[in-house]
């Protein structure tokens, strides 16, 4: 294992030391339990929209606290979801009096963790509202499964719903919009390489020179398929025709395009897929009108990409080009 | 003979050593079928627990068996930190204020805490989880506890059905938590969490029977 750190288990804390240290201006670090809070937190009467889960898909959540999107985020160990004390902290720390939204990923330890964060929460008199996001469309079979795994639709939804609760909706309207959002999205990731977690040591699986995961989860979970490497425009064509079918998307949508690097992936080449991307919903009509390409869902250094669509609408549409100012997300 | 908290607190220091000792082997049953994390984290937990008590001996059973709930909830995470923690938990209610647990009482806290984890969790049986060791266990400690046993024939009977248990989730095609998503793959590979409770089984049992 090669990596840039010191101790393996104080990855996630020392990271955190130098998010802080990168963006006094945004965010304010809390350690032990870990959690990060937009400087100016709580805002008072305004929704707060807390979100967390394992670290190493950075900026997934933490980089994105700020302005318009995340009040606060709660980092777990590596691809290991927070406790629920870490989110009741931080929930306390930044409900304004209009009741938080959680916004939780779909696998057992988050769903279980921040379910036994709600009740804490509700203990004390804060409102909480939650949505799960489980927009995987790799993950057929649902009923003998954990269910559909949140990934690339989480960072669209915290973007929207951030927008929403800025805009001054109420927790029960904010909760209606990221149900909207989380119907409406879908994702597919593949991968050439696997990420290797610090503690672990080892890459999380193997994968031969001339083989990629079609279907790959952000934990490095197994997809569909293994098959052997092929052109862009084949491995384009594998993650879009599922998600479009799925939902499904039609001619005369109108959608987002999210093309997503899942760490390894460089900028010239999540273009080159994000181009064939493009063409391929034009030629079936789909209407790309909101873009969003680069690493922002990642798995740690792993070589792959997702492609996650949104459906829009004006309202989300509007949501979506709303102002946000966070570490990782500006406009 | 019964147990008291001074018991129960050698045998969840066992319990930690034993954690430790076999934290590499939980990592690899991870890695395997899942993202490799679990013998970390329960490591990491127990080794929290053991920080706890440093601190302060509770002085009864269901103190005991609280402490190691709340701490194993604030420090795993994951899905086996509200999971072993509920059971924990469960099982601290069950035991009350007793000064000490006998076998019955024993099994009784033994089944809150494994109905904690059916609830929270939502498994069921051959789903390729921690269930899998754990309602055996159960069973085999109510029948113990039955027959009059006292607590470390209780614990030995649960510790013996959980090992079993576990060994039978290797041909499983696992239906929830990470595993799930491998589908026919996950066959073939012993479920880590089934692992964890009955090495967690064992420990204790190792400990009452040494008394």
């Amino acid at each position: 294992m090669k990596k840039i750190i010191n101790a393996p288990a104080d990855v996630v804390t020392d990271a955190l030391r130098g998010m802080a240290a990168a963006h006094p201006d945004r965010l304010r670090v809390h350690l032990e339990p870990d959690f990060v809070t937009r400087v100016d937190a709580p805002v008072s009467d305004k929704v707060a929209v807390v979100s967390g889960g394992g670290s190493g898909h950075e900026p997934l959540h933490v980089g994105f606290v700020g302005s318009g999107m995340l009040d606060a985020a709660v980092p777990g160990a590596v691809f290991t979801s927070p406790t629920p004390d870490a989110v009741q902290a931080a929930v306390r720390e930044v409900d304004g009096g209009a009741g938080t939204l959680l916004v939780v990923k779909n696998y057992t330890g988050d769903v279980l963790n921040f379910e036994t964060a709600a009740e804490l929460a509700e203990a004390e008199d804060i409102g909480v509202r939650t949505v799960v996001v489980q927009d995987d469309v790799a993950v057929r079979d649902s009923t003998n499964t954990a269910g559909r795994r949140g990934v690339g639709g989480t960072v669209l939804l915290e973007k929207i719903v951030g927008a929403a609760a800025a805009r001054g909706h109420d927790l029960a309207s904010c909760h209606e919009i990221a149900e909207r959002v989380s119907a409406g999205v879908r994702s597919m990731g593949m991968a050439l390489t696997a990420p290797t977690v610090p503690h672990v040591g080892e890459p999380s699986f193997e994968l031969a020179d001339y083989e990629m995961e079609i279907g790959v989860g952000i934990h490095a979970e197994p997809g569909r398929e293994r098959v052997e490497l092929e052109s862009a425009d084949r491995i384009v064509r594998r993650l879009l025709e599922p998600i479009l079918e799925d939902l499904p998307f039609r001619e005369g949508d109108e959608v987002l395009l999210f093309t997503n690097s899942m760490g390894g992936t460089p900028p010239t080449e999540l273009y080159l897929a994000h181009g064939v991307a493009e063409r391929f919903l034009a030629e079936r009509g789909v209407r790309v009108t909101r873009r969003l390409v680069g690493p922002y869902i990642t798995s740690l250094e792993m070589q792959g990409m997702s492609f996650t669509l949104l459906k829009l609408d004006d309202e989300l549409r509007q949501l979506w080009d709303a102002p946000v100012s966070t570490p990782a997300l500006t406009w | 003979m019964s147990c008291t908290a001074r018991e129960v607190i050698a045998a969840v220091r066992r319990g930690a050593e034993v954690m430790s000792a076999h934290r590499d082997e939980l990592v690899e049953l991870d890695r395997a079928i899942g993202d490799g994390d679990h013998g970390e984290n329960m490591d990491r937990g127990f080794r929290a627990v053991v920080a706890q008590l440093e601190l302060a001996e509770p002085p009864t059973p269901g103190a005991v068996l609280k402490l190691v709930a709340t701490t194993l909830i604030s420090s795993v995470g994951g899905a086996s930190g509200p999971l072993f923690g509920t059971a924990f938990l469960r099982a601290a209610s069950t035991a009350g204020d007793a000064e000490s647990l006998d076998g019955t009482a024993l099994a009784a806290s033994l089944r809150a805490g494994v109905d904690g984890v059916v609830a929270r969790g939502k498994a069921e049986p051959e789903d390729k989880t921690m269930i899998d060791a754990l309602l055996p266990a159960v069973r085999a400690a109510e029948e113990s506890a039955g027959r009059g046993g006292e607590p470390a024939a209780t614990l030995s009977a649960a510790a013996e059905a959980a090992e079993v248990g576990a060994r039978s989730t290797v041909p499983l095609v696992a239906r929830k938590g990470r595993a799930s998503y491998l589908g026919d793959r996950s066959a073939g590979h012993l479920d880590p969490g089934a692992r964890s409770v009955a090495l967690l089984l064992a420990a204790f049992a190792d400990v009452e029977g040494a008394e």
